[in-house]
């Protein structure tokens, strides 16, 4: 089959889906006490996948962000444990109140971006690429030391206006399928979409480790595949649309478990 | 150096058959794909590992491309004394990664 | 660690990026050089000769559906009182339809204490997987598993 074939395919279930549910105009929001994790969408193997440490391959990453966290570097010649001491201490729950307002930006950062920042700005050394090896790890390490904790971003008159465009994106009926996150994630959550369950799209488990990747990866590359999926033009990468829809994503799940580095198929 | 992970109890009786699990980082291409352009692209996997633990070599695997991306093993040994237990991955492209943990049998 | 060799321009990375990885997904799914179960049989005669293979005494373990065939976790347990006099000796795998039957090859020492080992294979398309135990004996066991792997393990487009 080619990928011309494939694509069709991944076309035709759309188009099965859309006739066979008949999506709304409008998505209807998940009442709170309703919301579940993607971990709640997986299979026992998936599950225990992610459950031990031990066999998570999204660990190795994190002990990699944990050598790059002690390392000296850059022109200032400083660690992040130079400033952050023991990350156990002072990066717990940092990565579940992300993305946060930066004043010097004028902005919400998400955790990549206040990696790089401080990369940039406080060992004045080239920022990272996004989704290299590096930036993967170093994000691990520190969403590792909010698991288990609530998601809860700060949403206050300076990141209210980002949370609105964010929640924009969400309901934006975009692409060829002239479809909306909303559509799927709060209306078809639990249906199958050419024999994958459709979850209810939260981010409680970046970075994570897919099956599917067979690594690590952002929740901006999750983004980007949800868009080409719905045959949607991405935001350039690092775009800041993707930091206002996952600032709307957060607080979409607020109060949910962090769980990096997740395991999802 | 490619980075793992490995599980192996700090202590166990004598004659304790004990649990060990390794993960290791590496991609384990197939060598059966392509990439976009339609180049093959040149297998590149772990093809041995080996477990010793005094004096002996007490496991041994040989791997093929169907192992998946980040190799994962468990398996058996008996806790005989205390000491180092070493690890070793070889793979293509010269790939050697060695790791040691260490028991206490008491 | 090589992982960041996916990655080698960020830039690039937008809508041609993500089609280049589901043409990667997709040659793993349905890439047309399959081993055969033929292939399979010849793989299984170069490691037990002539002898005959017993069923029984080895127990597979592997999910019958798998949501996705990068990963699928397997492991195999062999009835044994594995000491001097009688003992699992090697662990084969083989599967029918990935590009090479051979999956991989287990070699217990005398003081592994219990046959049994797991790890985490990848399977093409729906198949039959097979694990063959050697005992000290020279006798061949084996049990097999039919695994179904959902197509839905190319969705980097979805
Ligand atoms: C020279 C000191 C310094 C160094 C080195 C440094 N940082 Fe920071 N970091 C700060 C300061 C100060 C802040 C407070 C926010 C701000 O103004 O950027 C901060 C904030 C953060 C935060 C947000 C914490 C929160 O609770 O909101 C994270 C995450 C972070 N840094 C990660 C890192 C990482 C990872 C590195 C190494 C790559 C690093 N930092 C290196 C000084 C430093
Ligand atoms: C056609 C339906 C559909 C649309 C439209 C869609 N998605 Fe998804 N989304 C999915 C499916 C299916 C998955 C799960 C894929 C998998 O895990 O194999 C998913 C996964 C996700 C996840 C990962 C959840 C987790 O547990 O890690 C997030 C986050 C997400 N989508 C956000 C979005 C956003 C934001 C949009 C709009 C830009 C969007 N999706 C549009 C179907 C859709």
């Amino acid at each position: 089959m080619s990928r011309q074939a494939l694509m069709r395919l991944a076309h035709f279930s759309l188009a099965v889906l859309l006739v066979a549910f008949g999506f709304a105009a409008s998505a209807t929001e998940i009442p709170l006490s309703e919301r579940k994790s993607g971990y709640e969408f997986m299979g026992p193997q998936s599950r225990a996948m992610q459950d031990d440490d031990t066999a998570n391959p999204g660990m190795l990453s994190v002990f990699d962000g944990e050598a790059l966290w002690n390392a000296k570097t850059g022109a200032t010649n400083q660690s992040c444990a130079g400033c952050h001491g023991d990350a156990t201490q002072s990066m717990k729950g940092a990565a579940a109140r992300y993305p946060a307002f930066n004043a010097s930006r004028g902005r919400p950062l998400d955790l990549e971006g206040q990696i790089n920042l401080c990369r940039a700005d406080r060992q004045q050394a080239s920022p990272f690429a996004y989704e290299s090896r590096e930036l993967l790890a170093l994000t691990a390490y520190v969403a590792r030391q909010s698991r288990g904790m609530p998601i809860e971003p700060t949403i206050d008159a300076r990141t209210q206006p980002f949370l609105d465009a964010g929640r924009a994106i969400f309901d934006l009926r975009q692409g060829q399928l002239n479809l909306s996150c909303a559509q799927c994630h709060d209306d078809q959550w639990g249906q199958r979409l050419a024999g994958t369950v459709i979850p209810q799209g939260h981010p409680t488990g970046y970075p994570q480790y897919r099956l599917e990747w067979q690594s690590l990866g952002s929740l901006q590359r999750r983004l980007r595949n949800c868009l080409v999926g719905m045959r949607a033009e991405p935001y350039a990468v690092g775009a800041p649309e993707y930091v206002d829809l996952t600032l709307f994503l957060m607080w979409r799940a607020r109060g949910m478990k962090f769980e990096a580095p997740a395991v999802r198929p | 150096m490619a980075r793992a992970l490995i599980n192996v109890p700090a202590k166990a009786k004598p004659g304790e058959v004990i649990a060990i699990k390794t993960l290791m980082s590496h991609i384990m291409e197939t060598g059966f794909r392509h990439s976009s352009t339609g180049d093959a692209i040149p297998r590149d996997i772990i093809t041995s590992f080996v477990c010793s633990y005094d004096g002996a070599e007490v496991f041994r695997a040989d791997l093929y491309p169907a192992i998946s991306a980040n190799p994962y093993l468990t398996f058996f040994t008996t806790a005989t004394k205390s000491g180092p237990m070493t690890f070793e991955w070889r793979g293509d492209n010269g790939f050697v990664a060695k790791e040691t943990a260490e028991i206490v049998v008491e | 660690m090589k992982r960041s060799d996916e990655f080698p321009q960020a830039s690039r990375r937008t809508v041609l990026r993500s089609g280049s990885a589901l043409a990667a997904c997709m040659v793993l799914a349905v890439r047309p050089a399959k081993a055969t179960p033929d292939e399979m049989k010849a793989a299984i005669h170069k490691v037990i000769g002539e002898a005959t293979i017993q069923t029984g005494k080895v127990h597979l373990d592997v999910p019958p559906l798998v949501e996705n065939g990068n990963t699928v976790a397997i492991s195999v347990s062999v009835e044994s009182p594995m000491n001097a006099a009688s003992r699992v000796k090697t662990i084969h795998l083989f599967n029918e339809k990935n590009p090479q039957p051979n999956v991989a090859s287990f070699h217990l020492g005398p003081r592994a204490g219990r046959a049994e080992v797991a790890t985490r294979i990848r399977l093409a398309d729906t198949q039959t997987v097979i694990a063959i135990a050697e005992l000290s004996d020279g006798s061949f066991w084996q049990d097999s598993a039919e695994v179904i792997v959902t197509l839905a393990a190319c969705v980097e487009n979805m």
